[in-house]
C-alpha cells in the first residue's frame, strides 16, 4: 500500500514574496502541492503543478481584504490542505489565520525583506502558525521566530 | 540594456525621475523601466506601468543592469541571474513604504549579497555615471539554501 501525500497549499501574494516561496520548492518534494498567488502571469513559474488565483489584497484596502478572506477561505475550503505554507504578505497572513482555525498545520515564513524586525503582519501570522521562521539569525528567538535558513 | 523596476506595490518616482533626466542629460537610448501604477511618467525612457511577469522575466533576463528599489524580489532576481544591480531605497519617511524595511534591505544586502546601493537622489546620480563601475553580485542558485528545505520538508512531512 502506498501512503497518500501530504496535501500542501503554498501561497503568496505577488513580487518578492512570490519569489521566495518559489525558492521553497525542494522543500516540497514528496507532497501533493498546489500554489495561489494574486496574477495569473504567474502560472508560468510552476509549470504542470496545481495553481489557484486569489484576490490580491493590503491593510490599507479594506474591500480588497475582504475579497481576498473570502476567496482564501473558499479555497481551503475545497482544497483542504493538510498543510499550509505562506512567504506573506497579506493572503498568506489570512491563510494562516483561517487555516489555523480549520485545524490544518501552518507555516509561516517571514519576509527576507524584515532583516531588522518583523513585519506587522509577520508577527501576527507567526504567533499562530505552527511552525514560525525568520530568514535572520539575529531575529530568532525564545517564543519567537526560529531560524533554519534563508532564501538565499 | 537597462532595465529599471520599482517593485508591484507602489511607484517610485523620486527614483524613475533621476533616471529620466540622467538619460536626457547623456542621450542613453538603451532603458527601459517599469514604473508602477502612478500619474507620474518619464520623458526620456520607455517604460511600462507593470509588465506581465513573463515580460517582465524577459526584460530583465536581458538587461545587462539592473536598476531598482531595494526590494527583495528585485535583488533575488538580480543575484540569481548574477546582473550587478544599484537600488535606492523607498523611504518610509518619505511616505513610499509602510516601514523603513528597505534601508534594512539595502544595508544587509550589500555586505552580503555586493548589492550597490545609492541612498539618496545625489548618489543614484553620481553611480548612474560611473555604471561601468558597479560591483557584482554574488551569484545565487535556484533553491532556497539546504538547511531551510531540509527543515521545512521535515516538518510537513512529520506534522502529516
Amino acid at each position: 500500500m502506498t501512503q497518500a501525500k501530504p496535501r500542501l497549499l503554498a501561497i503568496s501574494s505577488g513580487g518578492g514574496h512570490w519569489i521566495q516561496l518559489l525558492r521553497l520548492r525542494p522543500a516540497f518534494e514528496g507532497c501533493d502541492v498546489t500554489y495561489a498567488t494574486v496574477s495569473l502571469g504567474y502560472r508560468a513559474d510552476v509549470p504542470g503543478c496545481q495553481f489557484r488565483l486569489i484576490h490580491d489584497g493590503n491593510r490599507s484596502q479594506k474591500v480588497a481584504l475582504v475579497k481576498a478572506a473570502v476567496s482564501i477561505l473558499f479555497l481551503l475550503l475545497v482544497e483542504k490542505p493538510n498543510v499550509v505554507i505562506s512567504t506573506g504578505a497579506a493572503p498568506g497572513y489570512i491563510a494562516v489565520r483561517i487555516g489555523k482555525l480549520l485545524r490544518m498545520r501552518t507555516i509561516w515564513i517571514d519576509s527576507i525583506a524584515n532583516a531588522e524586525e518583523l513585519s506587522m503582519s509577520g508577527q501576527k501570522a507567526g504567533r499562530c502558525a505552527d511552525l514560525w521562521l525568520t530568514q535572520w539569525p539575529h531575529l530568532a528567538s525564545e517564543g519567537g521566530p526560529q531560524y533554519l535558513g534563508s532564501v538565499l | 540594456m537597462i532595465f529599471v523596476t520599482v517593485g508591484t506595490d507602489s511607484p517610485f518616482d523620486r527614483l524613475v525621475k533621476v533616471v529620466d533626466a540622467w538619460a536626457e542629460r547623456t542621450g542613453r537610448s538603451d532603458i527601459f523601466a517599469q514604473i508602477g501604477e502612478g500619474a507620474w511618467e518619464p520623458k526620456s525612457i520607455p517604460f511600462a506601468h507593470l509588465l506581465d511577469p513573463c515580460e517582465f522575466k524577459e526584460r530583465f533576463a536581458a538587461a545587462r543592469v539592473i536598476i531598482g528599489h531595494a526590494g527583495m524580489g528585485t535583488i533575488i532576481s538580480a543575484l540569481h541571474h548574477g546582473k550587478p544591480i544599484l537600488v535606492m531605497p523607498k523611504r518610509a519617511s518619505l511616505g513610499e513604504q509602510r516601514n523603513e524595511h528597505q534601508l534594512a534591505t539595502a544595508r544587509r544586502m550589500t555586505e552580503i549579497g555586493g548589492v550597490n546601493v545609492a541612498f539618496d537622489e545625489q548618489e543614484l546620480c553620481q553611480r548612474l555615471d560611473r555604471l561601468a563601475e558597479l560591483a557584482l553580485p554574488r551569484q545565487i542558485g535556484s533553491a532556497a539554501n539546504t538547511s531551510l528545505l531540509k527543515g521545512l520538508n521535515e516538518f510537513i512531512h512529520s506534522s502529516f
